[in-house]
């Protein structure tokens, strides 16, 4: 095998510390088996002893390899395609691993969390020197044990070769020896092109348990004596509790107590995942769901309005003034104050050029003005976490994105040291950003400490849907100059949001236009907001990518052509100096679609409507094909093109893509969570609208950009431009723009 | 509070509950058969699909008293091993993203699929249209389906 000496950057002890077993020993604990019966045979084939030789994997005395997945799994799969890099730069075969999700060890793991579309492109090279540091202490045990030297070993699918003297051994005979060396600084990775898993289709490791209804999920978590608990919440953003009247349901069957808890102390300085509107909510406590639900409907809270205050929050080490205002917000406001905020003078974040001259001397201006709605995560497992808390322990099991910042709102505010707390992550129902606010682990665990009992708090749909940390609401109005000669001389884009603006004003087409000017601007709001599969990009694509295909038409211009044209110019003469995309890499998502989907043949009755974007470093580009059916639209099919560097697996990635495009066309189409007088005007899936098969696109098709580019993102790349595909095949199925999400109405009822 | 002896996956079982409360609960918290999973709790999104006699059925509306004596198939009992055609299928195309949803879909598949052997689109999309799947594998399960269809047919 040809191999490149590349020094570890991110240092031995992500490795050591956690291997006080490295010198070898048993190591128990096989909590992959817990749930599963083993047959006979399987039983036969456990290895007798575990040796382990870093954090991330242990190698039986048969050669079995057990490799730790170190990031939570929501649904990316990365649980089979982390594990997978550790077992390629290892060098073995595929069918003797067997994954473990791993707890939370900030000692052990490095960046344990879902979010960005970050999990592999952070892990890459972690992973990889996990499996190559263990592949490099087999070769010393072998060199040493056969006294030769150690460049003369060499592997393949488990085995240790030593070629001149032809003598072999299977990992798991050596692996005793191995484990009792110290980890090294440094180890050989292979050559992309010798690589036999990463960029080989492999199957969901989880795959039968999820098929056959194994417990799996924080839902299913089940303990001796666990207690249910679920909370009652003020129905309105800008209420808070003032009492509570619980005569009635304190005294139904199998109600356990009734109190109110505070998520979070006075005075506490909450981190950037803290998030929470409902500081006092009502905890009730009781043997069983059902129970608990009709004491839920039973209780009685009165409220009293917030008066406006300011926190100071931190985000990683730097403070911001959070304002949240008094008041019952309506949507109907909203949307009234963004067109009024659009008209004032903004924040300017970025000026190239003159961009008023060129708008005074433009042969046409286009302009349009784009608006989205407040949407909900809805995850299918609504929020739940499992808490045992005793003394100055405590033991949470559940679905959660960001362990390690969470754990440190718990220590605080259960007054227990971070070292006592173990957090194990089951499988999220469902993430999409929403799981990164984990209040409710505070929660169950506060319950579980007043009970001194263990507590699974399950959120109720309703709860899930309006209790939420919500994707903002947003409005962007776009301007663009065309000179005689159709040539795009000035574009300037005004965009913000409640609360939060969506510009990203270094995107495309900024460096492709000679005058250029971004500006933003903000509402504050009591509503709460935050990640949303790709936060601001979900909606700011929309926007652009609608608009740039107004624009191409008035100039007269084919979609894609127009686009390749800009980023000719953005590659060949770019203004500006802080272009945050490589405009070779975007073009080429765009070819490769106009190829794919065979751009420019028209079919009879299929509107066709394209987009591209880049965010989480990942560049996407989309065809889709729509017709119309009894009048409605329907996606006849989907054409993706992706760049995101090496792919690890193949078809798993095609799945993340194909979910990204399916969501986002329900979204695009459906979604929106609209309030009034501050309650949420939907609390479940009968009057929220998700999509359903019978309005997904009929096929899919989605391939790759071949590139050694280390991995990028996946969750997240394809859903933002989709939005835009919709919106451009719609305006040539209808004949005119669509402007406002979501497009096919503001009541659209699921029937 | 009542007694139920209820018919779960062939065997008998016995549960005491109060009346009203549905099958959902039952299965996920007084016989720990979790497979079955809650999503909404009003019909609307599927996750909870059982077989109640053959016929897909939402759990969380049904409640315990009025099942009686009638066969209750969940998630755990459609095969023995994972074996069942639609479950194959579901390995084989790799369906799951999340997987949460997943136990309903393919509930709700093997229903259609007992029913009507060889479905057109337009049955698949009907019969499933009541199992909602926010990671959208709905292209995905489609396809499963016409291949656990056809490997039945075979
Ligand atoms: S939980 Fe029964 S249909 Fe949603
Ligand atoms: S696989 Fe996640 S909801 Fe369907």
């Amino acid at each position: 095998m040809a191999v490149s000496g590349i020094k570890t950057k991110i240092g031995r002890r992500a490795f050591i510390r956690n291997t006080s077993l490295a010198s070898g020993g048993l190591v128990l604990g096989f909590s992959w088996l817990a749930g599963c019966k083993m047959t006979p045979e399987e039983v036969d084939n456990l290895p007798r002893e575990w040796f382990k030789l870093n954090g991330y994997l242990k190698i039986g005395d048969n050669g079995l390899v057990t490799i730790m997945s170190p990031n939570p799994e929501g649904g990316q799969n990365v649980k089979t395609s982390m594990p997978m890099i550790v077992a390629e730069e290892l060098d073995v075969d595929w069918k003797d691993v067997i994954v473990e999700q791993a707890p939370l060890d900030t000692d052990a793991f490095t960046r344990q969390f879902i979010g960005g579309s970050q999990a592999i492109r952070r892990g890459w090279e972690s992973l990889r020197m996990a499996g190559a540091t263990a592949r490099q202490m087999l070769r010393e045990a072998a060199a040493q044990t056969w006294q030769v030297p150690v460049e003369e070993i060499t592997t393949g699918a488990g085995m240790l070769v030593h070629k001149g003297s032809s003598r072999s051994v299977g990992y798991g005979e050596m692996a005793s020896v191995a484990a009792k060396r110290t980890v090294p600084d440094e180890a050989p990775l292979k050559n992309l092109e010798d690589f036999k898993i990463i960029g080989t289709s492999r199957k969901n490791v989880d795959g039968l348990k999820i098929v056959t209804g194994k417990p799996l999920f924080g839902m299913d978590t089940e303990r001796e004596g666990m207690l249910i608990a679920m909370i009652v919440h003020p129905p309105a953003f800008g209420l808070k509790l003032k009492s509570v009247d619980d005569s009635s349901a304190r005294n139904m069957p199998g109600i356990r107590d009734i109190f109110t808890i505070k998520v979070f102390n006075e005075g506490y300085e909450k981190m950037f995942f803290d998030t929470r509107t409902f500081n006092e909510v009502v905890a009730i406590v009781g043997n069983s769901t059902w129970e608990v639900l009709q004491a839920k409907k039973a209780l009685k809270i009165e409220c009293e309005p917030i008066e406006s205050s300011t926190e100071t929050r931190d985000r990683f080490g730097s403070k911001w003034e959070q304002h949240t205002p008094a008041g019952l917000e309506s949507t109907n406001e909203h949307f009234a104050q963004m067109a009024a905020m659009a008209s004032k003078p903004a924040e300017v974040r970025r000026r190239d050029g003159n961009p008023e001259a060129a708008f005074k001397r433009a042969a046409k201006i286009v302009e349009a003005t784009y608006t989205a709605p407040f949407l909900a995560h809805n995850c299918m497992e609504p929020m739940n976490f499992f808490a045992e808390v005793n003394g100055d322990k405590a033991d949470l099991i559940g679905p959660l994105q960001k362990p390690e910042f969470t754990e440190q709102a718990l220590s605080e505010r259960l007054g227990i040291p971070l070292e006592n707390i173990d957090i194990k992550m089951t499988r999220l129902g469902g993430g999409y950003g929403r799981r990164s606010y984990a209040h409710w682990l505070v929660e169950a665990a506060l319950i579980s400490q007043r009970m001194m009992a263990p507590v699974k708090l399950v959120y109720t749909r309703e709860d899930d849907m309006t209790d939420g940390i919500y994707r903002p609401a947003y409005r962007a109005t776009y301007r663009a100059a065309l000179d005689a000669n159709n040539e795009l001389i000035g574009f300037h884009v005004n965009a913000g949001g409640i609360p939060e603006s969506p510009l990203e004003e270094n995107r495309f087409p900024a460096g492709a236009v000679a005058h250029y000017l971004a500006e933003d601007w903000t509402i504050d709001s009591n509503l709460t907001v935050g990640s949303f599969r790709a936060p601001r990009s979900n909606f700011i694509a929309c926007a652009e990518q609608s608009f740039l295909d107004e624009v191409a038409e008035a100039a007269g211009k084919d979609p894609i052509d127009f686009r390749l044209g800009l980023l000719e110019r953005a590659a060949q003469n770019p203004v500006g100096e802080n272009n945050d995309y490589d405009p070779l890499r975007y073009a080429g998502v765009l070819k490769l679609v106009k190829e794919k989907a065979g751009w420019g043949q028209q079919q009879e009755g299929v509107h066709r409507g394209v987009s591209a974007y880049f965010c989480h470093n990942s560049y996407a580009a989309q065809v889709l094909d729509m017709v119309i059916e009894n009048g409605q639209p329907r996606v006849q099919k989907v054409t993706c093109t992706l760049d995101c560097g090496i792919v690890v697996n193949p078809d798993s990635a095609k799945n993340m893509a194909e979910g990204g495009i399916v969501d986002g066309i329900g979204n695009a189409f459906f979604g929106e969570l609209t309030f009034k007088d501050g309650v949420p005007e939907k609390d479940n899936f009968d009057r929220y609208r998700m999509i359903r098969m019978g309005e997904a696109p009929r096929e899919i098709e989605v391939h790759f950009v071949k590139n050694d580019i280390d991995p990028t993102g996946l969750g997240e790349p394809t859903f933002p431009p989709i939005f835009a595909a919709v919106a451009n095949a719609l305006y040539r199925a209808k004949g005119h723009r669509y402007y406002d999400q979501p497009f096919l109405g503001r009541d659209a009822i699921s029937g | 509070m009542a007694t139920y002896t209820l018919n779960i996956n062939g065997k008998e079982m016995q549960v005491e509950v109060d009346p009203s409360t549905p099958m959902l609960w039952v299965l996920r918290e007084h016989l720990q058969l979790v497979g079955t999973k809650y999503g909404c709790g009003i019909a609307q999104c599927g996750a909870c699909t059982i077989h109640l006699n053959g016929v897909a059925v939402r759990s969380c509306q049904l409640p315990v008293s009025a099942v009686g004596s009638q066969e209750v198939t969940s998630i755990e009992g459609l095969s023995e091993n994972g074996d069942h055609p639609v479950q194959k299928a579901w390995l084989e195309v790799d369906v799951p993203q999340c997987g949460y949803c997943q136990a309903g879909q393919i509930m709700s598949a093997a229903a259609l699929l007992k029913n009507n052997p060889n479905p057109g689109d337009a049955e698949i999309e009907g019969a499933m249209s009541g199992n909602i799947c926010r990671c959208g594998t709905y292209v995905r399960i489609k396809k499963a389906i016409k291949l656990a269809s056809q490997s039945s047919a075979s």
